[in-house]
This record gives structure tokens, sequence and C-alpha cells, in this order.
């Protein structure tokens, strides 16, 4: 318990070994590459991606509990910043463009939004995903005359692997900050009540606000990063919907209380979409489908939920066995 | 004196057709710890709210010192140094006590981090009455320590001016001497506070000053002996028969 | 001047279901994410019956209305009222009626698709044309129009001059009250769920007789009654038909002046404004 007041203490000497494990951990996962090239680096790619993609996801939607269904709007319109600007901008000056535009979009739309509740942002979002592709769309048809962007660049697998993995460091390094930071604690007040949060002098719409603007930055260097894997860069695949649900289902049944918490939904769900998607690729629909009843029904806290109250039972187990 | 730390100018606030608070005015002398009585539903808490920028007034104004705060939002005024509890608690339950704490004085009129906000926010535990329970879940804490929890979270802010919507209400008699000790000690510190109580014992033990309202309306505005014996406000009290 | 009248006759069929989608969020208060696959599974029922047994799409809004009338009280009494239930607060169960309905959806979905695979379809059912002020229309639309309307109407009556209606406006407005004049709250909302869920598929019945249709266009369908919903503001039925034929003027309106592939971006964008401009809706009475 008293862990959980450390929220300014020093780096422990504790959280020093949790990092140089990670960086020993992340050091190993690069080298995945030198020995495959084919299936595992294709998953692990996969896997990486809905890592960064729904941690970023549950750095906004944790603790505010807005269900965000803008990922894909974020994430194809970092794709589409690469797509158009390949030929003429230098790829690393793209990538910033795409955290910057992205970023850009989602103050704007927070702005425009965070005073609505619950299910209106919701759909607001789904909308404003939708309402992007069907303008891109109507626009190559119109004015390019073709369905998509051809992405031609050297960036081979490999190289998406390793920039995935950086920007994984990267937003685990952020949400940790974040958490030790002024910023995060507001969050977590505002999680808890919002009332009080403005009467304590917090400035809840800037802080959600802010917040929304780096989930946003983030999923639109994923979509970036992935572009040059697509070659072909269509409407349909950079802003594709089912993404913004499978991110809200492997973040959820993982776990938002935590920062590695989506990690415990991504791996075995990545895994599992890509099994279905393999040999029942009708039923993906109903893989979804029945996650999402699993989050409601079962697993309202995710599967990091389950683990502390396991841990919880024993420790409180065992602390009357013994009675000192 | 000097300028009173709150003028409340003419102020009315409607909901659809009620009219929960109606052409009040009254003012706040540095220091000093004013009492605001009424029937239940006779606007108390809507006048605290709109002091502290949980509502818009319809009308009126309202003025901290020398800033106009009548239509600023709710963190903008506790920046200005309004902190204030709640009628219901409200505490943050899924933080520990000493967090519940360090909020009251991160973001509002004292701007502390790290290890100083730490260190005030153990001292006014230990103040409360809660030192034993500084790292106890706050929902598992009783109702009164709740309450001390609170008020302790309202006083990081070292506020300018404090609002307490029925702090005293629900404890029993020894938890009442302690809570009006501690209002009092804050008091003699020069805390300037309002004080929305059902309580009488505590009001006149308390109270500088009393404001009366019924059914919005501010029926009697004066010193604590005065404004009891009233007849209007024995009316609103106890009902027509009594007066 | 043939949209005004085709965009009428559209926006017929899109109140239903947004009336449908009204009746459940604003008396048993559940957004119902999954409403559109009503519609879908009532498309492919009354394909269904009409190909195979010949019975024409009003007639089979007689069988396709009860059925999901019967599955929607259903849902309702076994997977919403445990998160009614269980729900602390309004907005806990705001994001686990979300949840749980986009599951829905999805199992639907991927049942449709299973059972009648993702193509498209469409039948013939009174497909010649009628003349109206000189132009020609789809008698099929026309006669949709008229069997919407007749619905709409009964609803209505049934809302406002019955006692059981009177019941399920009073919950509407405040299921507290509601329940100290002994309603029966939890009984009327999982009826008015399921009576939502029989317009919608009435309206999808009427739909497939001049619409191509998939199994996919379930969602498409619960963004347009959500926008026709939060224009008219929640639990107004009157609004909702009236921003139904809005929501038909203003597709029509695009499709015929400016592309018709941008109609959805339109619902969208119309959706956006609402949000942003007027949420309380356009006909919405103000709170304060
Ligand atoms: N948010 C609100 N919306 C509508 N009416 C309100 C609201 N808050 C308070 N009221 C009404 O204003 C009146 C005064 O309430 P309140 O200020 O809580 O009284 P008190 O604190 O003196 O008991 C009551 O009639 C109450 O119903
Ligand atoms: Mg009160």
């Amino acid at each position: 318990m008293s862990r959980l007041n450390k929220i300014f203490s020093q780096i422990s000497k504790q959280e020093k070994r949790i990092a140089l494990y990670c960086a020993i951990a992340f050091a190993i996962i690069a080298t995945l590459p030198l020995f495959d090239q084919g299936f595992y680096l294709s998953i692990s790619v996969n896997i990486v991606m809905y890592i960064v993609l729904c941690t970023a996801w549950s750095l906004f939607s944790g603790p505010t509990h807005y269900i965000s269904l803008a990922t894909a709007a974020f994430y194809g319109i970092g794709t589409y910043v690469v797509a158009i600007g390949i030929k003429d901008i230098p790829y690393p000056v793209l990538l910033v463009m795409a955290a910057i535009v992205s970023g850009g979009i989602a103050g704007i739309v927070g702005l425009a939004t965070l005073r609505l509740s619950g299910v209106y942002f919701v759909v607001f979002t789904l909308g404003l995903s939708e309402l992007i592709r069907q303008i891109v769309t109507w626009v190559q048809t119109n004015f390019s005359g073709s369905s998509g962007l051809y992405v031609f660049t050297d960036i081979r697998e490999m190289h998406v692997f390793w920039q995935l993995l950086g920007l994984a460091v990267i937003v685990y390094i952020v949400g940790w900050l974040i958490n030790r930071s002024r910023l995060g604690f507001a969050m977590q007040i505002i999680g808890n009540d919002e009332t009080v949060a403005k009467h304590l002098g917090i400035n809840t719409a800037i802080s959600k606000i802010l917040l929304f603007m780096i989930s946003g930055a983030i999923i639109g260097v994923v979509g970036a990063i992935m572009a040059p894997r697509f070659s072909y860069v269509t409407p349909p695949s950079a802003f594709n919907p089912i993404i913004s649900f499978q991110v809200v289902i492997m973040a959820l049944l993982g776990g938002t209380k935590r920062l590695w918490g989506p990690l415990l939904g991504v791996i075995p769900f990545t895994i599992l979409f890509d099994q279905v998607g393999v040999y029942f690729p009708d039923q993906t629909s109903i893989v979804i489908g029945v996650a999402f009843m699993a989050i409601v029904y079962l697993l309202p806290n995710g599967v990091l939920g389950l683990i502390e109250t396991i841990k919880q039972k024993f420790t409180s187990s065992t602390k009357k066995e013994d009675p000192t | 004196m000097t300028q009173p730390i709150l003028s409340v100018n003419k102020l009315t606030k409607n909901f659809g057709g009620l009219i929960a608070v109606n052409d009040i005015s009254f003012q706040v002398k540095k220091g000093e710890l004013m009492g605001l009585i009424g029937p239940n539903g006779s606007g108390k808490t809507t006048m605290l709210n709109l002091i502290s920028g949980a509502f818009k007034p319809s009308t009126g104004q309202i003025n901290l010192e020398s800033t106009d705060i009548t239509n600023q939002a709710a963190h903008m005024i506790a920046r200005h140094g309004v902190a204030r509890t709640f009628q219901l608690v409200r505490i943050l339950p899924s933080l520990t006590a000493l967090q519940n704490v360090i909020a009251g004085c991160v973001y509002g009129h004292v701007k502390l981090w790290g290890e100083d906000a730490q260190q005030k926010a153990e001292a006014l535990l230990h103040r409360v009455g809660l030192a034993e329970h500084i790292n106890t879940p706050t929902d598992s804490l009783t109702y009164i320590d709740q309450k001390r929890l609170e008020l302790a979270r309202a006083l990081a802010a070292n506020p300018r001016l404090l609002l307490l919507d029925e702090w005293l209400a629900g404890l029993n008699p020894s938890e009442l001497n302690i809570g009006i000790q501690l209002i009092s000690d804050l008091r003699d510190e020069g805390t300037s506070i309002i004080m929305v109580e059902h309580v009488m014992d505590a009001i006149r033990q308390l109270c500088d000053h009393c404001v009366v309202m019924s059914s919005g309306i501010k029926i009697a505005d004066g010193s604590v002996d005065d404004v009891l014996s009233d007849p209007e406000v024995i009316r609103a009290y106890l009902g027509d028969e009594h007066a | 001047m043939s949209f005004i009248i085709n965009g009428l006759l559209l926006g017929g069929t899109y109140a239903l279901i947004a009336v449908g989608l009204t009746l459940q969020y604003g008396v048993a208060r559940i957004m119902n994410l999954a409403n559109g696959e009503n519609l879908v599974f009532a498309c492919f029922m009354a394909f269904w019956l009409y190909t195979a047994f010949a019975i024409n799409p009003i007639l089979g809004i007689v069988i396709i209305a009860p059925m999901a009338f019967v599955i929607n009280w259903l849902i309702y009494s076994y997977a919403m009222r445990p998160l009614v239930n269980r729900s602390k607060t309004s907005g806990q169960l705001e994001v686990n009626s979300i949840l749980a309905t986009f599951g829905l959806l999805f199992i639907l979905k991927g049942l449709m698709k299973f059972s009648f695979g993702g193509g498209y379809f469409t039948y013939n059912y009174l497909a010649e044309g009628i003349s109206i002020f000189g132009h020609n229309y789809g008698l099929n639309r026309v006669v949709a129009f008229i069997a919407a309307a007749v619905i709409a109407g009964t609803l209505y009556l049934f809302l406002n001059y019955t006692r059981y209606g009177t019941a399920i406006r009073a919950v509407a407005v405040n299921p507290t009250s509601a329940s100290l004049v002994a309603i029966n709250v939890p009984r009327a909302s999982a009826f008015a769920f399921a009576l939502g869920g029989a317009l919608t598929a009435a309206s999808g019945a009427l739909l497939s007789s001049f619409y191509t249709f998939h199994a996919d266009m379930g969602m498409d369908f619960t963004m347009k009654a959500l926008v026709i919903v939060i224009m008219a503001g929640v639990g107004d039925v009157r609004g909702a038909v009236l921003a139904a034929l809005m929501l038909g003027l203003t597709e029509t309106a695009i499709a015929t002046f400016v592309d018709p592939g941008l109609t959805a971006a339109g619902t969208y964008g119309l959706f956006i404004l609402v949000l942003l401009f007027r949420p309380q809706g356009i006909f919405g009475r103000s709170n304060s």
C-alpha cells in the first residue's frame, strides 16, 4: 500500500531494476528479425503495433472512461501523411508530421467533444473515422482518378518492427512520465470525480484534451510507420474501423489501470485474431462480438483486474494463517 | 476594516421556473466566520455552488476581494483561493488518504509538488486527526473520517475563503466537540469561513455573524443572537403558529 | 423537385428505425448500438418470406415484427437488465451498455454473414413505376412510405391515448416518479426495448422492398438513426419523425446535386454538426 503514496519519490532501486530488465528484454526481442523473417516476424509486428496502439489508447481512455473509436482515424491520417509525402519529403520528417497532424486533429476533436458525455463521444469518434474515410475516397476517385497511393520505399518488415519497438519504448517512457506528473495525477482525480477535480483547481477540459492529443499523436505515428508495409494505401485499409474496435477490446481485456495492463490483452488477442483470420476468416465478427461480451460480463477490469483480485485473496488468506 | 474578503451583490439563480437564490447580497469580512442558515431547500447549497463556480449565477455579482469571480469557471475560482467541502462527502475513492489531501495543494491556490506537497499533506492529516490513516484505502474510512479527510483536502489549498456545507452534520456528540474545536482553531488562525450549518450549538459558539435564507430569500443578516431571536427567522424554521 | 418526394419517401422508412432507437434509449435507457442489426435481420427475413413463400414484405411485417419483439425482449431481460442492476452510476451503465451492444452488434452481424453470406441482396416487389406530379417513382417506395406512416401513426395513438402508452411515456420522463405511481418500470423498460426492436424490424422489412441490402450495413443504419434521434432530442417521437424526413431529404439532395458517393459523408457531417452545435437536439427542449 505504501507504494501507492510514492507518486513523486525519487526513482527507486526497484524501478531501476525493472528498467534494466525491460531494456534487456527489448534488446533480446529486437534480435528477432535475425532468426525469422517470415511468420514470426510478421505476427510480432502486429503484436508490437497493437501494444503501442492499446497503450496509447489507454493513456486517455483508461482514466477518463471515454471510449474512443477514433483510432482508425488517427492511424489512417498517419498512413496517408506518409503515402502522400513519401516521394518528396524525407521519411523521418513524415513521422513527425504524422504526429503533428493526428495530434492536431485530436486537439480539435477534443475541444469540440469532450463536453459531450459517454455515448455521444463514442459515436462521434466512430463517425469521424467514417467521415474522413468517405472524404478521402471521394477526393481520390474524383481528383486523382485512382483508388489508392503507392508507397515505394526501402523499408522492409524488420525495419518496421524496429521502429515500432522503438516507439513502444517511447510510449512506455511517456506513460511512466505522465503517471508521475501533475497531468497524470490530475487525470486520476478526474477519473474519480470530475466535479471535485474542478474545485481543486484542475482545468479538466485542457487536461483531457492534452492527453487525447498525446494519445492521438502516437497512434498517428503508428499509422505512418505501417504505411510502407501496405505498399498500396487505400482508404478502406488505412481507415479500417475494425482497428478501432480491436484496440478497445485488447486494451480493456488486458486492463487499463496500469501502464502494462493492455499488454495482457494484446498478446493473446493478436494471435487469436490472426489465427481466426487464417482459418475462419468469416467468423472474425463473431469473435469480436464475443470478446466484447467477455469484457462486460466476465472480466470488467480485464486480466489485470483478475490478477490483482487473486493476489489480494492470496495475501489476505496468508495473513489469516499468520496471526503476527 | 478593509475590503471584505467576499461580497455578494444581488445574486439570483433560477432553475427553470424555480428561483433557488433570489436577489441576495451580503459580505464576509476578512477573518470572519459567517454562518449561512435556513430550512432545508432554502438555497444554501446553491449559494455555495454559485460562490465556488459550480453553477453560473443568473444575475448579480460576486467579488473575492477586488476580483470579480462572477462568471469564472470553478477551477479558476479555486485558484483564486476558494476551497470547499460538499454536503454529501466527495472523497476520491481510488486514492489513498494522503493522495486525497495532496490533490488539494497541487493545482489550486497553492501549487506544491514532490516532498513539499507530501509534507504539507501529512501535517494536515495529523491536524484533522487522521495521522494513523495515511495509507488506508479511503473507501474503508468511517463517515467522520471521510469528512475530516475532505476538510484536510480543502485546507491544503491555504484557502482565502473556506466554504463548509453542513460539515458537522451526522457527527455524534463527542465527534461534534472535536469538530467544533477544529473549526474554532481555523477561525482563530484568521481563515475566512462561510459555514452552512443546522447544528445550533455550533452556530452559537462559532459564528461572528449569520445570514438566514428561506425559500431563496435573505430574511435576516446580523449577529447570531439578533438573528436567532428575529421573529421572521423563528417563523421560517418552526412555522407560523410559533411566531 | 422530384428529389423532395424521393427524400420524403426514404425518410419515412428512416423514421421507423429512429423511433425504435429513441424508444430503446429514451425509455429503457439503453443506447442499443446493435439496433441496426434488427433492420438487417428483417431485410433477410422479408427476402426469404418473399422468395420462398411469396409472402409480400408488407404482410411479412406481421410475422417479422413479433419475432423481433420477442428476441429483443429476451435480449433486454437476459443481457441488459443485469447491467442495469449492476451499474452503480448512469456513467457505468452507459459504458457497459455501449460495450455489450457492440458485442451484440458483431455477433449478430457475424451470424447473418454466416447464414446469408456477404453478398448484396435485392428482390422485385412492386417494382413498377407510379406517376406523382408528372414524375415517376417506384411503387414499392410509395407503398413502403404509406405502411411506415400507418405504423408510426398507430404508435403515436398508442403512446398518447392508451394507459400503457402513458405509462411508458412516464418512465421516459422519470423512472423514479413512475415507480411511485405503481408503474412496473422494469417491465415497461423491457416492453419499450422490445417495441423499439420490432419497429426497427418493420422498417427493415419495408426497406428491403426497394433497397439493395447486405449483412454489413447494420451500423450505417444505427448511425442514421442516431443522427435522427440526436437531432430530434432523445425520447421525442414526433421530433424523430420530422428529423427522419429531414435526413432523407438531405441524403437525396446530396446524391442529386453533389455526388452519390458523398451521401454517407453527408450523414456523418450532419451528425457531427448537430453534436457540436445542438447536442440537446434541434427540437429538443433546453434543460435550464
Ligand atoms: N441542479 C439543480 N437543478 C434544479 N434545481 C435545483 C438544483 N440544485 C438545487 N435545486 C433546487 O434549489 C432549491 C434549493 O436547494 P439547496 O440549495 O440544495 O437547498 P439547501 O442547501 O438550503 O437545503 C431546492 O428546491 C432544490 O430542489
Ligand atoms: Mg444543502
